[in-house]
């Protein structure tokens, strides 16, 4: 068991069928904290040590946003501009998140076979996360594949709830360590959300 | 009454005529005063008088006056910080200069006790003409002003031991024999006179401290304009007459009274109430000196005169330039320095008067010595000029661009107009974040409460220019006017606009008629004072009914961002309407409208670069599964 950080940046979540029902009832679950940057900052006055704070009592820290423009939300770029302090979180005094885990939850409209170097966006979902992925190496933690829900915009109702149901069931998982990264990497190592579609 | 009226107009005639033809021809508004003096005075044209040596004493009160001022200017800090340059500098020429003289005179065959009166009597230097010729020719902040105001200030000061002291240099049965009727210690024994004398400084002391603020206040809550001057004329007064009674300078009197009040937040009020009688006194005060001129006396001893002008000038000229080049001046303020000091000062007329009260000196030896003094005022302004025409352009232009910085010192970039709740936030805001703003308040309860609190705050009516100009406007950048009374801001906004084009405004306004006034004004920077926080709450009442908290503060940016441009269009088609004068009803009528254009959209704000919903139908449309 690990206690996981979920911080959820989305700007526009009145919108959003699979993003609401993704963290509908998340913050009854035990070991998560579910911490909405959004709804805490909508002036954008990010209490930069408390979030310090809230990194340090957590082992696994997840990034979870919609995939604007190829990158995350405006708040949560602001959030580690600020956050991840030059002496705190990276530089040679900066070790306050060494050793520990973070990975990104992302939503896509765009189909997965779209994010391939002959698809529609020409680029795979690990080259595009390079910058997060290096963020976290900087920080010392250990970044893992991220989890993705492609093709949003097609989803059906049921299928939204299938989805929110397994993303449920994935970060119990995490949180419990019984979430193998490295077989599920050899199923597909673009995305944890194993039998996520394909077409 | 009749010869009253008379009088007025032959010294006003002469004021009018004289100074702006000096000042045409490049002679200074003091030398217009003086030669206008000597044409009217008893030994020329003879329009005025024996009275004249009357007018003489009035006119004196124009020094207290000014005293006072220069007073108000100098709290304690700022003269301790200048200790160094008013000791030594105004120690050094007062000694220097009295030491001179005193061997000049005694060599001429003066007796001792003589000769040291009128060796610290020359040593003064005249305070009227000289800062008000350094105040004319800009010269007040750089090297030579400064240090001629500390020479001058310890001259000032320099009076109070010799007053004290005079009286012990004469022979104790001829003071008592001509003792004045207008001292109340008068008569006394010599000690019991210098005990009172300090016993009234600090009696003047005391009351500034205990007295002086709380009267202020009073007069300042009945918000009765004229009576704060009185008020302050009375304070001027009071303390001349009180330190005159003494047997002191009434000049003492109001310097004293003016550094007492110098910290207190009625200081820039004070100041602009009174300097036009200071203007108004210290022209009939030069006028009187030009007119005492004795031609006759001059002309029956030409050679006596013109020595006596001409030590005077020369060795004060001497002695300022020596320590001028000791202190390491620049050649070009030294002169300056040393040529505006070398002259006879207004106190010379009272400490000689008081040595012949003092039966230390008797009138036939004074008369000449105070037409000389005369002589002496009348001949800088003649040097100044000649010193700026020929000898300075020689040697180079006296830095009076350099120390521009000296002069703002307390004069921030911003002054904020009013101090209430919505000021007081700005000003702390601004304090936190090291801008010192000049603040001007008029409520006399909650100036006392700041300054408590350690704040610079003046108390003041904004709306008043003299007070603007005196609280920097003419300098600041900024002016925030944050009065609670709207009319005061747009008021201020126009006199602003009109006189101090420059400077930006930021006006707060009550109601959308407020905003509407000050952009016609042509003021850019509106604030409705309760529209933030309106909206505020509002985005709050949005959040608490479920919406999410980053949507209503993104609906609240919209809003007031169409609200504010709507304000700025209402302003512009406002002139067109010919209900101009109803406000009420142009006030629903522009919220009417307002309103109805919001009704048009019915969701909450919605940022389209978010929403997927176009989004969504162009792929489910285009690109079916």
């Amino acid at each position: 068991m690990q206690k996981v950080l979920i911080i959820f940046a989305h700007p526009a979540l009145q919108g959003s069928r699979i993003n609401r029902s993704m963290i509908e009832g998340i913050e009854r679950l035990k070991g998560i904290t579910f911490h909405d940057l959004y709804e805490l900052y909508p002036r954008s006055d990010i209490d930069i040590k408390h979030e310090q704070k809230l990194l340090l009592e957590h082992q696994f820290i997840i990034f979870q946003h919609p995939f604007y423009w190829y990158s995350m939300p405006p708040l949560l770029k602001e959030w580690i501009d600020l956050v991840l302090e030059h002496g705190w979180a990276y530089g040679s005094t900066g070790k306050s998140l060494a050793g520990k885990k973070a990975m990104s939850i992302i939503t896509t409209g765009g189909k997965q076979v779209s994010y391939q170097n002959d698809g529609f966006n020409r680029y795979t979902m690990t080259q595009l996360l390079a910058p997060m992925d290096q963020t976290a190496f900087l920080c010392k933690m250990e970044y893992f594949p991220p989890y993705v829900i492609h093709g949003t915009h097609q989803l059906s109702d049921e299928e939204v709830q299938i989805e929110a149901e397994k993303y449920k069931t994935f970060i119990q998982n995490v949180r419990d360590q019984t979430f193998n990264f490295t077989t599920a990497a050899k199923v597909n190592p673009e995305n944890m959300n194993q039998n996520s579609r394909k077409k | 009454m009749s010869d009253f009226y008379f009088q007025a107009i032959v010294y006003l005639i002469a004021a009018v005529i004289s100074v702006p033809l000096a000042k045409k021809l490049g002679l200074g508004s003091v030398l217009g005063y003086l030669l206008a003096g000597a044409a009217i005075g008893p030994f020329a044209f003879g329009f005025i008088g024996s009275e004249g040596e009357d007018i003489m004493h009035f006119a004196e009160f124009g020094v207290a006056i000014m005293l006072f001022l220069v007073g108000l200017e100098l709290d304690l800090s700022r003269l301790w910080k200048m200790r160094n340059s008013i000791l030594g500098f105004g120690g050094t020429q007062v000694i220097a200069t009295a030491a001179l003289i005193t061997l000049i005179a005694s060599v001429v065959g003066v007796d001792l006790k003589s000769s040291i009166a009128i060796g610290f009597t020359f040593s003064l230097s005249s305070t009227a003409i000289a800062l008000q010729i350094l105040n004319e020719k800009g010269y007040m902040t750089n090297d030579a002003g400064v240090k001629s105001f500390s020479v001058l200030l310890f001259q000032d000061i320099a009076v109070i031991p010799m007053l004290a002291l005079f009286p012990l240099l004469a022979t104790i049965g001829v003071a008592s024999n001509h003792s004045s009727s207008a001292s109340w210690i008068a008569g006394y024994p010599i000690w019991v006179q210098t005990m009172a004398l300090f016993a009234s400084f600090g009696i003047m002391v005391t009351a500034g401290r205990f007295l002086l603020r709380p009267i202020l206040r009073i007069v300042a809550k009945t918000e009765i304009r004229e009576l704060f001057t009185a008020a302050a004329l009375l304070l001027v007064i009071a303390s001349a007459v009180f330190m005159t009674k003494m047997g002191l300078s009434p000049a003492l009197g109001t310097f004293m009274a003016g550094i007492l009040l110098a910290g207190s937040e009625y200081r820039h009020e004070l100041e602009s109430d009174i300097e036009p009688f200071k203007g108004l006194l210290l022209g009939l005060f030069f006028i009187a000196v030009g007119a005492s001129l004795n031609f006759q006396l001059i002309g029956e001893n030409p050679g006596t005169v013109a020595s006596i002008v001409f030590a005077l000038i020369f060795v004060k000229f001497i002695v300022m330039f020596s320590l001028g080049r000791i202190f390491k001046m620049s050649y070009d303020n030294n002169i300056i320095f040393s040529s505006v000091l070398a002259q006879g000062g207004e106190f010379a007329f009272v400490l000689f008067s008081f040595s012949v009260q003092n039966g230390i000196l008797d009138q036939a030896t004074v008369a000449p010595l105070i037409a000389s003094v005369a002589i002496s005022m009348a001949f800088t302004p003649i040097i100044m000029l000649f010193n700026e025409r020929v000898i300075l352009p020689y040697i180079g232009v006296p830095e009076t661009q350099k120390r521009e910085a000296d002069k703002i010192e307390e004069k921030g970039s911003v002054i904020i107009a009013g101090f209430g709740s919505f000021g007081n936030i700005i000003g702390r805001f601004l304090r936190a974040n090291g801008v010192l703003p000049t603040v001007l308040d008029n409520d006399p309860d909650r100036v006392d409460l700041l300054r408590k609190l350690g704040l610079k705050v003046y108390y003041g009516d904004a709306t008043r220019l003299d007070l603007l100009k005196k609280a920097g406007a003419a300098k600041a950048r900024i002016i925030i006017l944050a009065m609670d009374d709207p009319e005061k801001n747009i008021e201020i906004a126009g006199h602003i606009k009109k006189h101090f084009p420059k400077l930006t405004i930021l006006s707060r306004a009550l109601h959308r008629p407020d905003a509407y006034k000050l952009l016609e004004l042509g003021v850019k920077h509106v604030y409705r004072h309760t529209l933030d926080t309106s909206l505020r709450v509002g985005v709050d009442a949005l959040t608490l009914l479920g919406n999410r908290g980053f949507q209503a503060h993104r609906a609240a940016q919209s809003f007031r961002n169409r609200d504010e441009s709507a304000l700025r269009d209402l302003s512009k088609l406002k002139h067109d309407s010919k209900d101009y004068l109803n406000q009420a009803r142009q006030v629903i009528r522009d919220l009417e409208k307002v309103m109805l254009k919001e009704a048009e959209t019915k969701d909450l704000f919605k940022d389209i670069g978010w929403d997927s919903e176009s989004l969504r139908v162009d792929v489910l449309k285009n690109y079916p599964k």
